[in-house]
């Protein structure tokens, strides 16, 4: 294998990839507007009808989809194929106890692994490398995605999921990974376990490492490349427009190449909607191009973002996104999981607590912690030091449940939650991910 | 009768206790008993004190406080004392959750305060044995 997995796309110029997504964009909006509904009723709100779409041009004619639309159309109202042709669901942890299903036919699958296929190819993979997957199993999509990338490349999968460090060093040391795909946070985590277990950078065959679904620092990326002696790769991608791979890095390292024969981006204005010019800074809108189960139409990722069409010394021509920069809402990322408060504001108030919290997200060793601070009731206290304590366990066996993530929970006296102009606080992120 | 405890929820923080016993002594308020029982996140102070109404309402407008009966229990100078006051509530089946002492500035008396599942059972079975608890009456001047 050559240094890119699909040459004939990766660097195919301006006007062919134009082409394509010009070709695409009839075909998929006529799709979605007779198939779903739900977009079908948004298009018409707004006068727009499938042949006023004569190309990408014409995608700012579109309604948005947000994450409510997500949630009022669960789990069916966005799906714009008979069920019987789907055969993947994906899910994120949602927010007021609704998760976001993805649905995929195996058209949809295919092309989602092409796209992570490249992001291994783009770090140096191919038939000869060892690729270790260490993102969870399971309905996030972290590890599905390198996977089945993994496959297309012809890689030696080992699909270890994440979790139990010394079993994952030791098939790293004794089948000689090459390629290792986890999230930044936990691969700093291994690299210091090996550290502490007596190995130097270079005992491992690690060349490369495919890094995304949080939040990481040039810093951290420095850390990691120097604790595995490997090159740390960038991805990006959620589970709405297809899961890790919609954009990824290559080795000039300045910025991740979106997939664009699959998913139009754009940066938007996240106040007024409009449009802004190759270079601003905005929000990022992707539109997938050919996806045929969960195909969605100006999708608003919140994340905070600019485009470039620079020219690239790896030879892709497409456009190049840069590491998010912050959000538009107020969703965290902690151990590569979404977090938004209004999750956490459903379990106090379901378990009979004032929505008084505070989160408090910090980074230590490389690894995100999560606090809430929940002001007490006079109802919900006990003289008994044991009775207190188990109702911070079961706060957080419910936060666990709800997010899919377990927060520390200490219980604070009322009126001690720091408040600013009035309003409380409701998050203090001291990880410093963004400049 | 039994008597009331007041406990109040402490965050662990500098100044916490301090300003929860001022409010206290501002109140004219005469602590009879107390203990703290504390873990990482928080503390609980526990009081007994000469007026358990007034105190419920100085503490509950700028705490989170907590109203429990308790048994005070008035222990012989003898050795075993103890030891015989809770073997009588053991086989009672009275489940002891916690327990701490104080003495009386009148008698120089010693007591123990038994925070138990079923205080007047416990009340009743002690005082058939002869052990002399103490109600609100007494607490306000003993």
């Amino acid at each position: 294998m050559g240094k890119y997995f699909q040459p004939e796309i990766e660097t195919a110029s301006r006007e062919e990839i134009l082409k394509i997504q010009n070709e695409k964009i009839v075909k998929q909006v006529k799709h979605v507007y007779e198939n779903v509904p739900y977009y079908r009723n948004l298009m018409d709100e707004k006068g727009v009808k499938p042949e006023d779409i004569q190309g990408v041009d014409d995608i700012r004619k579109l309604p948005f989809l947000t994450k409510a639309d997500l949630r009022e159309a669960y789990p069916y109202g966005l799906l714009a194929t008979d069920l019987n042709n789907c055969v993947r669901i994906q899910s994120t942890s949602g927010t007021t106890g609704k998760r976001v299903v993805a649905f995929y036919t195996q058209n949809d699958v295919d092309l989602w692994e092409e796209c992570t296929a490249r992001a291994i190819v783009a770090a140096g993979g191919d038939e000869n490398d060892v690729c270790q997957v260490s993102y969870g199993y399971g309905l996030f999509t972290g590890g599905a995605g390198l996977h089945g990338g993994s496959h297309k490349v012809g890689c030696l999968t080992l699909p270890m999921s994440s979790g139990n460090t010394e079993r994952q060093i030791q098939f790293m040391m004794d089948l000689g990974a090459t390629i290792l795909c986890c999230t930044p946070s936990y691969a700093a985590y291994i690299g210091e376990t090996l550290a502490e277990m007596g190995y130097k950078p270079e005992d491992n065959k690690l060349k490369a490492g495919i890094f995304g679904a949080e939040p990481w620092t040039e810093e951290m990326r420095r850390n990691i490349e120097k604790s595995l002696g490997i090159k740390a790769y960038d991805i990006y991608g959620l589970t709405e427009i297809s899961g890790p791979g919609v954009s990824f890095e290559c080795e000039e390292q300045t910025g991740m190449h979106i997939n664009e024969d699959h998913f139009y981006a754009e940066i938007i204005d996240p106040d007024t909607g409009e449009v802004l010019p190759e270079g601003s800074k905005g929000e990022l809108v992707f539109t997938s191009l050919d996806k045929e189960a969960f195909p969605l139409l100006r999708y608003r990722t919140r994340d905070i973002c600019v485009l470039t069409r620079k020219k690239c010394s790896c030879g892709r021509t497409h456009v190049k996104m840069c590491k998010p920069m912050g959000r538009s809402d107020d969703m965290m990322i902690i151990r590569g999981v979404n977090v938004f408060p209004s999750q956490i504001e459903a379990v106090l108030l379901k378990k009979g607590y004032t929505p008084n919290y505070q989160i408090i997200v910090d980074r230590k060793n490389n690894t995100d912690t999560f606090d809430i601070n929940v002001e007490l009731t006079p109802d919900k206290f006990s003289d008994i030091v044991s009775e207190n304590q188990a109702k911070e366990k079961q706060l957080e066996a419910a936060m666990r449940t709800m997010l899919g993530i377990g927060p520390k929970v200490h219980l604070v006296p009322p009126k001690t939650i720091t408040r600013s102009e009035g309003k409380a606080v409701r998050v203090i992120d001291r990880r410093k991910l963004h400049d | 009768m039994a008597i009331r405890q007041i406990s109040v929820f402490i965050e662990n923080q500098q100044g916490n206790l301090v300003s929860t016993t001022k409010a206290i002594a501002d109140a004219d308020l005469n602590i009879r008993a107390l203990s703290i029982a504390d873990t990482k996140d928080f503390g609980i102070l526990r009081l007994i004190t000469s007026d358990a109404d007034k105190t419920i309402e100085v503490l509950s407008k700028e705490n989170i406080i907590n109203t429990t009966v308790v048994v005070a229990a008035k222990l012989e100078d003898r050795v075993g004392s103890l030891y015989y006051v809770l073997d009588i509530l053991a086989k009672a089946g009275i489940n002891l959750e916690y327990i701490y002492a104080f003495t009386a500035s009148e008698d120089f008396g010693a007591y123990v305060v038994l925070r138990v599942d079923d205080a007047e059972k416990a009340e009743c079975v002690l005082r058939e044995k002869g052990v002399s608890t103490l109600n609100e009456d007494d607490i306000k001047d003993i």
